[in-house]
């Protein structure tokens, strides 16, 4: 999706979140996050200390300039808080109403109860009522096709040029407003109201009148609340500690001291980050309900994942022709191209494809197929095949259904046959026999093709501890077979929709957390019992409504980047948690010895640093602590790298980057700055 | 010096391969196992019949605390009525009088929380009944009572989800027979046979070599003395604590003492290891601890060797290092030892002046308390640790990337209010007490001239000592305060409440809330806590948090004092 990576900061949005980060200004806005709020309460104090200066100066308090300058430090500081999180918004949204955009204003067709047909504006389209598309036409809202099938385009949507084929009934229903019909004719039911749809809510939680604090957001809101009141207590009592000394302290020091100490570089981002996480996600075509779902995302312990399109490409192909011993291999390949050339199914075309490969014309057989019959396969026959004009019959199914049919006409099933199925199929490949008027001719071999570097993706989630769980239909020699090859850690063989419920359960007891996708209305109980549920966009309305997300590429392998996604969310909170704790350290010591200095001289000793002057120490710490903030703010939204190399690992990896750098830049950044403030203090 | 520093060592050396043992010892205790004390069973099962307890009653994590609050109650209002009315009972030889109500309900409060803050003299302020039923008394039961919560705790991180968390009073019952009362036994007589006096007879009369006629206090002090160190209490028998020659005659009787109050801080952290069985777990913990006191003790053992430079400039040998206040049978490197084992463990009996350390060491004694975690009390200590380990497990959970976890449980927004309010209550004792005393003092320095014997920086770190001892439940006084007024009865008094039960109860309903908890198996994703990186990130929580707060008053006490000095 290249075409949608964009640079941080685009100047169109740049010039949007400036102007929210004004309006964010609001204490009622500002009430949500308690950090930045009593820094917002510190900045109003100082106004009126800077305006009080005016009119009657007091040397106590320094130079109205100085106080000044603090002052717009810190109403700075509050506005590169608030700009974080209004980019964070504005890239969010952005990113989203291009995505709507695709599906506004087109007129639909709408269909009464009676039948006719008038032209209404897609905006106002109800839930429940049904339109018409045809081909060449662009589908106006999200619905589910209730007659009639068709070739849709999705490339608006998913950047996937390839047309699909959606239709009536069964589990590719669904049908997204915004894409176009390339052949055919539906009737669509609407499946949303008007401004209800995922991308409408995906729009909400971005701008944050819908938006929730997650657990893991409310647990570290608390702590960062709980580092602010510390704050507040060691500078509250400073003043009778320093009432006591002798030691008269302005109120900017104070101030200076009580913002600087305070959490905000966290507590400015924190929201940004957790609107990030959201915008990462729908960077990769992923809709997120909530939040939490994306936080949930990196918690995940077992995931499950379809053998189809997720481990295997697509479907079986033949890989091998095995004739019966007596019958020669030309003719068995030519037989069993016969029984396909008409076998709309992947595996026909792929034997088809095959006896192409081995100099086995297909056209050249094609005549010979004129005014055959042809057998459908059945659950019950198991097979299917041709009758030739000639009275030919050619069949290809199953081993023991061939079986059946040579014992009832009292042929042999020959011994290499049997050994050779067996063969196959413990190699995790689906034997098919053909047979000639029930004679046995020989065996084609079907396997799986694993799709090329999936075992290192597999390798890097368990790497992560997560273990992957192939759920797949075939039998269980074949499902191990596969599961070994692709290196998942377990499957589910012969999978029944409710098995995957009972296997989620049975995790979920154990204390793990599940993720899963699906696509069909039998998945919707499973998807809803995951703690993560990824529905595919073509999937089934009640899919979509189960999961909590909803991936508009229809990717199976999406899950993998949606963990990531989830990781690094909680991981950038983390480590800048920590780093702006561990910033704290080089504080102290920039306004500790400046609070002092002046009246007790021998605390000059802990100005290790050798900052200019009390006032320069204390504007380079406060200002500082404002620049972080944007400097941080590429981080925040672009997430902190996840390595999988295992949690003790990186937590030293990052202690060392985010806890150590935390101590040291400040150190360093803080003396910058003095150096050039102390050119004008 | 070589000398001196070896007998702290070999001090230090001797503790840990004690607690070892002890660890495992107390760990199959706990766990109902078989262990060596099973001989006092009979004891027990006589104690809970009597009490009508059924000791094998499974208790939710509020069912303990309210029993533990239940009875600290009848423990208080029995030492109150002692107390108040001991100059009439028996017992009481060298006839002192009863305490005036204010001043018994200081006592009853200070040894009731374990932290022996003494505003009375025990030559004569108490009888000997009240020195054992009301002071011996609460020093084990106190202590016993800090091991039930710190085993509560233990109980709740297994590997499981469960309300049930074992009986309070099967925890606190062993505690005593199995633990306390045979181990101060011990103690004791090595005491007694030193010289400590165990007696029940009234002052002795003598007459010194010069002639005068004196009367010497005396009483049953051995068996108070083992149970002070023993059980982290630290209030003396005597006004001098262990500085006095009888409390603690020599240096064997020091090393003994000091090992006694070290060794269940010690062996508790290992005991959490062999509980849960993981002993990686408790040697990270242990770590971290030992780092933390080493980075304590170092600079104060040298600042003491080296003496005060203020005297040195005089011209007076200080050889054996800074020697004022201190008892010359022991000498400058173990009172350094022993002021900081005192401090990190919140003991608090002083075997020297607290008052006439060096500035630097003054400010490792307090950063001990401070900090409170370093080994910590009789069981609380390891409980306050718990609530630093949450905060951290939560930072570094979030770091690598997962929804924090420890010991397979979800740390989420309830856990970490409680933690944040239990680490956040320390600083806002100290800093609040000491500001309302510093803001009291500054507002009228003749009317209150008497509280402090140095005013400037150093009358800073006296009256900052006070409060920091209250919230630590430390209970040593740097002295030099007149501590004796309402002032310091009345906001001393508030802090010693608050500052234990919070303490207790909130680690013990964190885990409470996480043994409730759906246990999750670790994965490769997991973040172990058991490892040296995840050590660091306690430590670094620890300095951070705690120490850090305390930065800008520590400046303008110790700090002050010390660049003025060097």
């Amino acid at each position: 999706m290249s075409s949608k990576e964009q640079s941080l900061f685009q100047p169109a949005l740049v010039s949007e979140a400036v102007k929210q980060a004004f309006v964010k200004l609001d204490p009622r806005v500002m009430f949500r996050n308690p950090v930045m709020f009593t820094v917002e309460i510190g900045t109003v104090v100082m106004l009126l200390v800077t305006l009080g200066l005016l009119v009657r100066p007091d040397a106590a308090q320094g130079s109205f300039g100085y106080n000044f300058t603090v002052f717009l430090v810190l109403f700075l500081t509050l506005l590169f808080a608030n700009f974080a999180e209004a980019i964070a918004e504005a890239r969010g949204k952005a990113q989203a109403e291009s995505l709507r955009k695709t599906r506004e204003e087109t007129p639909a067709r709408v269909i009464d109860e009676k039948g006719n047909v008038s032209s209404v504006s897609s905006s106002q389209l109800q839930k429940g009522q049904v339109f018409l598309v045809e081909a060449g036409e662009i589908i106006p809202t999200d619905g589910e096709i209730i007659e009639g099938l068709a070739t849709i385009d999705e490339s608006a949507i998913t950047g996937e040029s390839a047309p699909v084929i959606r239709e009536a009934g069964g589990d590719k229903s669904s049908v997204t407003g915004g894409t176009k019909v390339l052949s055919d004719r539906i009737k669509v039911v609407v499946t949303t109201a008007p401004g209800e749809s995922f991308l409408d809510k995906m729009i909400a939680l971005v701008e944050g009148a819908s938006r929730q604090k997650t657990p893991n957001e409310i647990a570290l809101t608390i702590l960062l609340a709980g580092f602010t009141l510390v704050f507040v207590i060691v500078c509250v009592t400073l003043q009778p500690f320093a009432e006591y000394s002798n030691t008269p302290i302005a109120i900017s020091a104070f101030i200076a001291l009580f913002v600087c100490l305070i959490p905000t570089t966290i507590g400015g981002l924190l929201s940004a980050i957790g609107i990030a996480g959201m915008d990462r996600a729908l960077r990769a075509n992923v809709i997120t309900k909530s939040g939490k779902a994306v936080e949930t995302a990196g918690d995940i312990d077992v995931l499950l994942l379809d053998k189809t399109g997720t481990i295997t490409i697509g479907n079986r192909k033949a890989t091998h022709f095995w004739p019966a011993p007596g019958v020669d291999e030309r003719q068995f390949i030519e037989f069993a191209t016969l029984s396909s050339l008409t076998d709309e199914t992947p595996e026909g075309k792929s034997i088809v494809e095959l006896a192409r490969e081995k100099q086995v014309s297909p056209e050249v057989l094609q005549p010979r197929l004129q005014g055959a019959e042809l057998i459908k396969f059945t659950a019950e026959t198991r097979s299917s095949g041709v009758t030739l004009t000639d009275g030919v019959r050619i069949r290809k199914g199953a081993s023991d259904a061939i079986r059946q049919l040579a014992n009832r006409a009292n042929q042999p099933f020959p011994q290499e046959t049997t050994q050779r199925v067996e063969a196959i199929a413990s190699n995790g490949g689906t034997p098919l026999v053909v047979s000639e008027n029930d004679r046995v001719l020989g065996v084609v071999e079907l396997q799986d093709i694993i799709k090329p570097g999936i075992q290192e993706r597999f390798a890097r989630l368990r790497n992560m501890g997560i273990k992957t769980v192939m759920v797949t239909g075939d039998n269980p020699l074949t499902a191990r077979f596969i599961a070994e090859k692709a290196g998942v850690d377990d499957f589910i063989a012969e999978a029944k929709p409710e098995d995957k419920m009972t296997y989620i359960r049975r995790e979920q007891q154990e204390g793990k957390l599940v993720a899963m996708m699906g696509d069909g209305t039998n998945d919707a109980p499973a998807l809803a019992q995951a703690d993560v549920g990824v529905a595919m966009n073509s999937g089934t309305q009640a899919a979509k409504e189960a999961g909590n997300m909803v991936d508009l590429d229809n990717d199976p392998t999406k899950l993998i980047e949606v963990v990531e996604i989830g990781k690094q969310l909680l991981m950038t909170r983390g480590t800048l948690t920590t780093f702006s704790i561990a910033n704290d350290v080089a504080k102290y010591f920039a306004i500790v010895p400046a609070l002092f200095m002046v009246a007790i001289p021998s605390l000059r000793a802990l100005n290790i640093m050798g900052l200019h002057s009390p006032q320069s120490a204390i504007l380079s710490a406060v200002i500082f602590n404002a620049i972080i903030i944007p400097a941080l703010v590429p981080l925040a939204l672009r997430g902190v790298a996840y390595k999988p190399i295992g949690a003790s690992a990186l937590l030293r990896r990052n202690l060392l980057v985010y806890g150590l750098g935390g101590v040291l830049v400040p150190f360093i950044g803080i003396k910058l700055i003095d150096l050039l403030v102390g050119l004008f203090v | 010096m070589t000398n001196e520093l070896l007998g702290i060592g070999s001090m230090y050396l001797l503790t840990l391969v004690l607690a070892l043992p002890l660890g495992a010892y107390l760990a199959r205790v706990f766990r109902g196992e078989k262990n060596l004390l099973d001989f006092m069973r009979p004891v027990e099962n006589g104690i809970f019949r009597v009490a009508g307890i059924d000791a094998q009653r499974e208790m939710s994590w509020q069912q303990h605390m309210l029993a533990l609050l239940t009875i600290n109650l009848v423990w208080f209002l029995l030492a109150m009525l002692i107390l108040c009315t001991q100059g009439s009972l028996p017992l009481n030889p060298d006839g002192n009088p009863s305490m005036s109500p204010d001043l018994a309900f200081n006592t009853a409060i200070s040894f009731l929380v374990n932290c022996n803050l003494q505003h009375y003299s025990g030559e004569s302020g108490l009888s000997y009944l009240s020195q054992i039923v009301v002071i011996t008394f609460l020093q084990f039961v106190t202590a016993a009572t800090g091991l039930a919560a710190a085993v509560v705790v233990f109980n709740a991180l297994q590997s499981r989800t469960t309300e049930k968390l074992g009986n309070f009073y099967n925890y606190f019952v062993k505690s005593l027979t199995r633990l306390l009362l045979p181990g101060a036994l011990l103690i004791a007589l090595v005491l007694a046979f030193n010289g400590t006096p165990m007696t029940l007879q009234g002052k002795q009369q003598l007459i010194t070599l010069q002639g005068d006629s004196v009367a010497v206090s005396r009483g049953p002090v051995a068996a108070m003395v083992a149970i002070k160190e023993l059980g982290t209490n630290g209030g003396g028998f005597f006004g001098a604590n262990s500085a006095h020659p009888l409390e603690n005659p020599n240096y064997l009787t020091n090393a003994v003492e000091n090992i006694a109050l070290c060794i269940i801080p010690f062996a508790m952290v290992f005991a959490l290891g062999f509980y849960l069985q993981r002993r990686r777990l408790a040697y990270m913990i242990f770590g971290v601890m030992t780092i933390g006191f080493m980075a304590l003790l170092a600079p104060t053992v040298y600042y003491e060797l080296h003496g005060n430079p203020a005297i040195t400039s005089l011209g007076i040998n200080q050889n054996l290092g800074a020697l004022e206040g201190k008892e010359i049978r022991f000498g400058a490197a173990a009172s350094a030892y022993w002021s900081i084992t005192n401090t990190v463990i919140s003991c608090g009996s002083i075997n020297s002046m607290h008052d006439s350390f060096m500035p630097l060491s003054g400010m490792n004694q307090l950063l001990g308390m401070m900090t409170n975690a370093f080994y910590g009390g009789c069981g609380v200590g390891l409980l306050n640790f718990f609530a630093y380990l949450i905060i951290a497990v939560f930072i570094a959970g979030l770091m690598v990337g997962r929804t924090p976890e420890f010991l397979g449980k979800k740390i989420e927004a309830r856990e970490m209010k409680i933690a944040v309010i239990v680490t956040l209550l320390h600083p806002l004792l100290i800093l609040a007490g000491t500001a309302l005393a510093a803001h009291t003092y500054a507002g009228n320095p003749t009317e209150y001239a008497g509280w402090l014997a140095n005013p400037g920086f150093h009358g800073f770190s006296e009256m900052l000592y006070e409060f920091t001892s209250s919230s630590a439940n430390n209970g040593s006084g740097f002295e030099g305060l007149g501590d004796n007024t309402p002032f310091w009865n009345i906001s001393t008094g508030v802090v010693l409440l608050l500052s234990r039960y919070l303490p207790i109860i909130g680690p013990v309903a964190i885990a409470g809330l996480l043994a409730r908890k759906k246990y999750i198996p670790e994965s490769a994703g997991t973040l172990r806590a058991d490892t040296a990186t995840f050590g660091v990130m306690v430590l670094t929580v620890i300095i951070i948090v705690a120490a850090l707060a305390f930065f800008p008053a520590l400046a303008l006490g110790p700090l002050a004092e010390h660049f003025g000095l060097y």
